[in-house]
């Protein structure tokens, strides 16, 4: 029997035909990435092919490292295996990787979302025979509203605090959902500022020619006392820090998929949760899987126990791999919101 | 109902207690009377009867919902609640509703005389009206499990602030007996008390604990930089019994627990000495399984407190008696506010004039001059059936809940042994989805055995260490529970220990609990099963 086209190793997923892997998380010679989300873009391999949008991030993030891009759609070869990049819309820059030799089509995930938020290139399925898929909210309780149900409350909620003289703050993983929320804030309502971490993931990706709109740096300067009614946008891992705290009259709200959960929202002892994910609900994960017209699906990270069993139930041929993906945001409660939400 | 559920989902979403009480307040005043006073049974634990099972209501949600029954059950196990998951997997809402809250709960009880497939009809028919929030509060009330992040005390202060009546005037208004259906916010609200309720129980007088684990034990000189002169201070011993207000007023007795159920039929053997009592007296107590002259351990009481027929054995193995500390009403009068050696003296009177010596009981005085004779005296606690002391202020007043200053606990250590974590399960509310209930072990030659459950005690920075642990070291799952590769050692509290022939130990423990994590041991430092079988003594 031959091998499989994909299969998942210690390292990662590795195409013996072409001797790459896609989002290794240990060191390879050749590593293709799906996108720069730490759990996927790891350090240390000798050479990296990704989306030309993720390129400044993925210097930003690992230094100077061999890096090769392409466009969406734009194919390469390696090793006479046929490599190209679909939209996922999980965040900017953000690829399937479609995988063909000898006519047989594998297609990787990564992450992926299907509502267009109007920032990344919005999802596209690709037709193929296995189908490699993240399931991080493979559960029917997760069901997401239109991102602009979610920018609403939240201009409302950053309105009233405004109004009683608070500081708003909102946490969101630096790439990707900071650039959502900033997209999505109302700027009339007062000023948006950003924790160093992520105004640096916004200078990355304006290189790369992505236009944001303008929010303030929080420097060491900043009066803190001047943000009263304006909005910090930082990471998770800010939230509770001397950073924030040094903040007068602060009111914050998480933004994650993870939100939807009344006992995990508690847990934060956050004052708001808006669940804005961007990972596929149920449904989406459901809708993507059915469009690409696989034979197999193989699930990578989420709720892979469950939910290969429904598609099985449902007729597909769905199993589970043993990943790293998503693994990181186990480490700590904080680096969960980080990468998943 | 609309109002309801966002007052719910406001209280949700801030952790500051006086952002609680002003949408509290906000709240009241914006409602009708009718929902005022629903709202206020809700949040005092008044639910409506139950009308349909949780299993039925659980049924039809999954014909709704259109997913199998396991997928459910996983889905359930993640949320952690079943009103919530069910609002989470319900189709889309087809149209709105503006019914009040009032409304809902009479709908709720007017289900009492429908059949099963109108019930089913009434209840999908709703569901189709609420969007999430609306079908989640709703589900709650529905299933008999509603339950707010809003202690009592925020409710009546809010209500205070509204209306202009003192908070423990209040508080004391909606103790005891009462339904919306025949009490309304008008009668709640009135200058003078307009309640005839004559079961109704004074609030109970709360006490602070001096030392919360056994890692802050406080020193007798610590205890006299902090209480000062010991004359000041009255002590009894801290019975483990059920705490009970006996009330006997219009020739009728009625006794109350401390979570405000109407327990008078579970304690016949203190019929007696209640109704030879003078009209209008009130004590405050220990209901408590006796012996001759000895308290018998707390698990002899509980043995007969989930009974619904005493039969004439359990009279026989478990006798009670009633071990009186305060009195609170006496010739019909409210003697709270007067000092505790009036009250003392009170009840040491009515104690005197009992001919039922042998079941009301008063609790003794323990007499001491120094801190250091009573930290002593503390450790003897065991051997006295006692949990530790009760430390009280000679001159104060009987107070409504739980003030500081007046009234203290001060318990013995907990009793402890080190054990490995060997099943994990996830928890509830803001535990769910987190592997947070433990099953804990101890070794039995070369086995480890599985003696005690626990969950509480952990940081939530811990629990979510050991959740890592849990879902990295999975051996096997059972449904929702989870082997786990032995690995961490705990330190586990406990109250008090008994054989147990229900349990693979062989004991089962009181109250048991996590200290803390013993990094610093490995699984072979853990106790040995002989070391819980040397406390069974």
């Amino acid at each position: 029997m031959t091998q499989p086209l994909l299969q998942f190793n210690d390292k990662g997923i590795y195409c013996a035909a072409g001797d790459f892997y896609i989002d290794p998380w240990r060191p390879v010679d050749r590593a293709v990435i799906t996108h720069a989300h730490s759990d996927h873009a790891y350090w240390g391999h000798k050479h990296y092919l990704a989306h030309s949008l993720s390129r400044e991030v993925l210097y930003y993030r690992l230094g100077e490292i061999s890096l090769e891009t392409l466009d969406y759609e734009q194919e390469t070869l390696i090793n006479g295996v046929k490599v190209s990049f679909y939209p996922a819309g999980h965040i900017i820059g953000s690829a399937q990787v479609r995988v063909e030799y000898k006519g047989e089509v594998w297609v990787a995930s990564g992450d992926y979302k299907l509502e267009d938020d109007g920032l990344s290139t919005p999802f596209v399925p690709v037709k193929c025979h296995t189908f490699i898929s993240e399931c991080t909210f493979g559960m029917p309780i997760y069901k997401w509203q239109p991102q602009q149900k979610i920018y609403d409350d939240m201009n409302q909620w950053w309105k009233s605090n405004a109004a009683e003289g608070r500081t708003t703050f909102i946490a969101g993983y630096s790439l990707g959902k900071a650039q959502r929320i900033l997209q999505g804030l109302d700027l009339s309502i007062g000023k948006v500022y950003l924790h160093g971490v992520i105004a640096n993931t916004n200078e990355a990706l304006e290189r790369n020619g992505i236009h944001l709109p303008e929010a303030q740096r929080v420097t060491p300067e900043l009066v803190r006392e001047s943000a009263r009614g304006g909005l910090v946008i930082c990471p998770p891992s800010a939230v509770g820090s001397i950073w924030m705290r040094r903040f007068p009259a602060v009111s914050f709200g998480y933004c994650s998929g993870w939100m939807s959960i009344r006992g995990a929202k508690k847990r934060r002892a956050a004052d708001r949760g808006f669940v804005l994910s961007d990972h596929a609900d149920w449904e989406g994960l459901i809708t993507a899987i059915k469009a690409t017209e696989c034979e197999s699906v193989c699930l990578t990270h989420g709720s892979t126990a469950s939910f290969s069993r429904y598609l099985r139930e449902q007729g597909f041929d769905a199993y589970e791999a043993n990943t790293q993906y998503g693994l990181e945001e186990e480490e700590n409660n904080e680096t969960i919101l980080e990468e998943k939400g | 109902m609309k109002d309801f559920a966002k007052l719910f989902a406001d209280l949700d979403e801030t952790n500051k207690t006086n952002e609680k009480i002003r949408i509290l307040k906000a709240y009241f005043m914006y409602v009708p009377d009718a929902d005022k006073i629903n709202t206020l049974a809700l949040f005092t634990g008044r639910k409506p009867k139950r009308q349909i099972n949780s299993t039925l209501v659980k049924t039809w949600a999954m014909e709704l919902s259109k997913i199998p029954v396991w997928l459910f059950e996983e889905s359930y196990q993640v949320v952690g609640d079943l009103g919530e998951t069910i609002a989470l997997l319900l189709p889309e809402p087809e149209g709105s509703q503006d019914k009040s809250l009032t409304e809902w709960i009479a709908e709720i009880n007017n289900l009492a005389s429908l059949k099963e497939e109108e019930r089913k009809l009434w209840l999908v028919s709703s569901w189709a009206v609420m969007d999430r929030q609306e079908r989640f509060v709703f589900n709650k009330i529905l299933t008999g499990s509603f339950r707010v992040g809003v202690s009592q005390s925020l409710i009546v202060k809010a209500l205070a602030d509204i209306s202009g009546l003192d908070a423990s005037v209040l508080t004391h208004r909606i103790m005891g007996n009462w339904d919306p259906l025949h009490f309304s916010f008008h009668d709640l609200m009135q200058e003078q008390d307009a309640s005839d309720d004559i079961s109704r129980p004074y609030p109970f007088c709360l006490a602070y604990p001096i030392q919360e684990t056994s890692t802050q034990v406080k020193s007798a000189e610590e205890m006299e930089l902090a209480l000062g002169n010991p004359e000041a201070w009255q002590a009894e011993w801290k019975w483990d019994g059920i705490r009970a207000q006996a009330i006997y007023r219009d020739k009728e007795i009625f006794i109350w627990s401390r979570g405000e159920d109407l327990v008078t039929d579970k304690f016949p053997e203190l019929h007696r000495f209640m109704m030879d009592l003078p009209d209008g007296t009130v004590l405050d107590g220990e209901a408590i399984c006796f012996s001759g002259e000895c308290p018998l351990p707390f698990n002899v009481l509980q043995t007969r407190i989930g009974r619904k027929n005493l039969t004439k054995k359990i009279l026989t193995e478990s006798p009670m008696a009633f071990i009186a500390y305060d009195c609170l009403e006496y010739q019909g009068d409210d003697i709270r506010s007067m000092p505790l050696k009036y009250r003392r003296s009170i009840l040491e009177k009515l104690h005197a004039e009992s001919p039922h010596q042998d079941i009301f009981r008063l609790s003794a005085i323990v007499g001491f001059s120094n801190w250091k004779d009573l930290y002593a005296l503390r450790l003897q606690s065991r051997e006295n059936v006692a949990e530790g002391f009760m430390l009280k202020r000679i001159e104060s007043v009987y107070q409504t809940g739980r003030k500081r200053g007046d009234w203290w606990k001060w318990k013995v250590d907990p009793l402890s042994v080190d054990a490995v974590m060997i099943y994990a399960q996830k928890g509830h509310g803001r535990r769910a989805d987190l592997y947070s209930d433990y099953t804990f072990a101890v070794w039995d030659g070369d086995k480890l055995v599985p003696f005690a459950k626990a969950y509480s005690g952990l940081t939530d920075k811990e629990m979510s260490q050991v959740d890592q642990y849990v879902k990295r070291n999975t051996l096997e799952k059972f449904g929702p529970v989870r082997t786990v590769k032995p690995g961490l050692v705990f330190e586990i509290g406990f109250e008090g220990i008994n054989q147990s022939s229900r349990h693979k130990s062989g004991v089962s423990l009181r109250f048991p609990r996590i200290l803390r994590w013993r990094h610093d041991k490995k699984i072979e430092d853990a106790d040995h099963i002989e070391v819980l079988r040397a406390l069974l003594g």
